[in-house]
């Protein structure tokens, strides 16, 4: 079972029916338990990082996940939930994020050039850097759809994947058994499905 | 890179796909949910619904379809039709929808954008805008077209993106429904205002007419089209190969 850590920030309805359509049993919870009993966490994201870190924080589901992924749990972050797992980010402020990837969150705009449109909306191609049992079942230069303003910087250990645009930007990380997707696959089609499906196949 | 995205538009009236649908292979030409599905398998970036009901009754059938829509297909959704209130994203956004568009209801309540925006983010509103050229200016028509506002439409839609709109649906009631083609004159003077997306609509009659748009104006990011697509007079993955192979980066 997946729990998806629902905390408050967002729409957990696609994510949840990802899962049911590839035959995975998935639940957004904000219940301890659940999360201590599942097979993989999930963490999911919209908005702006340092609301979102501090309800993480305040609703205790912080500690829960970083206790489970100490004990070697697959994690995977999407979006905003990706970007939580840095170690800090420039997002209005500066704000402490769960330390589990090396790096931190900075705006796009200090890297593509200025006559690019901000935020990076849309379908891009990935561009692997590693092989990652993520990719399983996708090719590289398959399409991903992103919605983002801030990336991944500082990570270079952690990229298993960017997307170019006007400059290489951090599409995905994985530190062991750490992993997260600044694209929502929820919304990537069947390759975004696929994804999710080499997610749920990782080891413990 | 990132590619120029295809867009059906799907007028949905009393849980209905409106406008005739002529598909072989669906069981129901009619249904939202089948012909969602069918444009998601066959190469759609994105789909559109559009809820053209006037009823409290329909409106509550349209927020049931949604969410089994959403619940199926895993690409960007955007909503339009009848949004007035934040309430009304509210509504969609929890049924499954990704992005809100607004049109006559912003022209009623200009801070609806600004108010969605704060809420929900940039990236969630979209503002549509029915324009038509009035004594040689662009002018914002409301009520599916129906009445003029008088608004010159450049003007309107810069204050849209600075209140929050986070992509701009233009349709050219000029050239709406005449297939001859893509409101080029229109669009540019769009582009040229506007940092956010912006999302050709009306008039594409062929697959020449989306490569001309995109040559013509590399600054649009998507075409948007309703019966050429339903009546398969373009197939969307036919419409893509070609793009391609006119060196326009699509999603095959």
């Amino acid at each position: 079972m997946i729990a998806i850590v629902d905390y408050g920030v967002g729409n957990l309805f696609s994510l949840a029916s990802s899962f049911k359509a590839i035959g995975v049993d998935a639940i957004a919870t904000s219940d301890r338990d659940i999360i201590e009993k599942a097979d993989k966490i999930v963490l999911p994201g919209v908005g702006a990082f340092g609301d979102a870190a501090e309800k993480l924080a305040s609703s205790g589901l912080k500690e829960v996940v970083l206790s489970e992924v100490k004990k070697g749990k697959p994690l995977l972050g999407i979006c905003l939930g990706m970007q939580l797992l840095f170690d800090k980010s420039y997002e209005y402020g500066e704000h402490e994020g769960l330390g589990l990837i090396k790096g931190e969150i900075r705006p796009i705009k200090e890297v593509i050039p200025s006559d690019y449109k901000i935020p990076h909306i849309g379908w891009n191609a990935l561009k692997f850097n590693k092989t990652s049992k993520l990719f399983k079942y996708i090719n590289e230069g398959d399409h991903v759809y992103f919605v983002h303003s801030f990336y991944g910087a500082e990570c270079e250990q952690s990229v298993i994947a960017t997307a170019e645009y006007g400059a290489f930007l951090t599409a995905a990380v994985e530190d062991k058994n750490v992993f997260g997707c600044q694209f929502h696959p929820e919304k990537s089609g069947s390759v975004g499905l696929n994804i999710l499906r080499a997610f749920c196949e990782v080891e413990a | 890179m990132i590619t120029k995205r295809i867009i059906p538009c799907l007028d949905v009236k009393n849980g209905r796909v409106v406008k005739g649908v002529n598909f072989q292979g669906l069981s129901d030409v009619s249904s939202p949910i089948e012909l969602g599905k069918y444009y998601s398998d066959n190469g759609a970036d994105e789909l559109v619904f559009y809820d053209i009901t006037a009823s409290a009754e329909g409106r509550g059938l349209f927020t049931d379809i949604l969410r089994e829509v959403a619940s199926t297909i895993f690409i960007p959704l955007t909503v339009g039709g009848g949004i007035n209130t934040l309430d009304d994203f509210d509504r969609v956004l929890k049924c499954g929808a990704d992005k809100v568009s607004v049109n006559s209801g912003a022209i009623k309540n200009p801070n609806l954008i600004y108010e969605a925006a704060k809420r929900y983010g940039d990236q969630c509103v979209v503002l549509s805008v029915d324009a038509k050229r009035v004594d040689g200016k662009f002018t914002v028509f409301s009520k599916g077209g129906r009445e003029n506002t008088g608004m010159d439409a450049i003007e309107w839609i810069k204050r849209g993106v600075d209140n929050g709109a986070g992509e701009i649906v233009l349709n050219s009631i000029d050239t709406d429904g005449v297939k001859g083609g893509f409101d080029l004159e229109m669009l540019d003077a769009v582009c040229k205002v506007v940092s956010v997306p912006v999302v050709a609509s009306g008039g594409a009659g062929n697959i020449k007419h989306f490569i001309d748009l995109f040559n013509a104006l590399p600054k649009v990011d998507a075409g948007l089209a309703a019966s050429i697509f339903h009546f398969g007079e373009v197939k969307i993955n036919q419409l893509k190969d070609e793009l391609y192979k006119n060196g326009i980066p699509v999603r095959r």
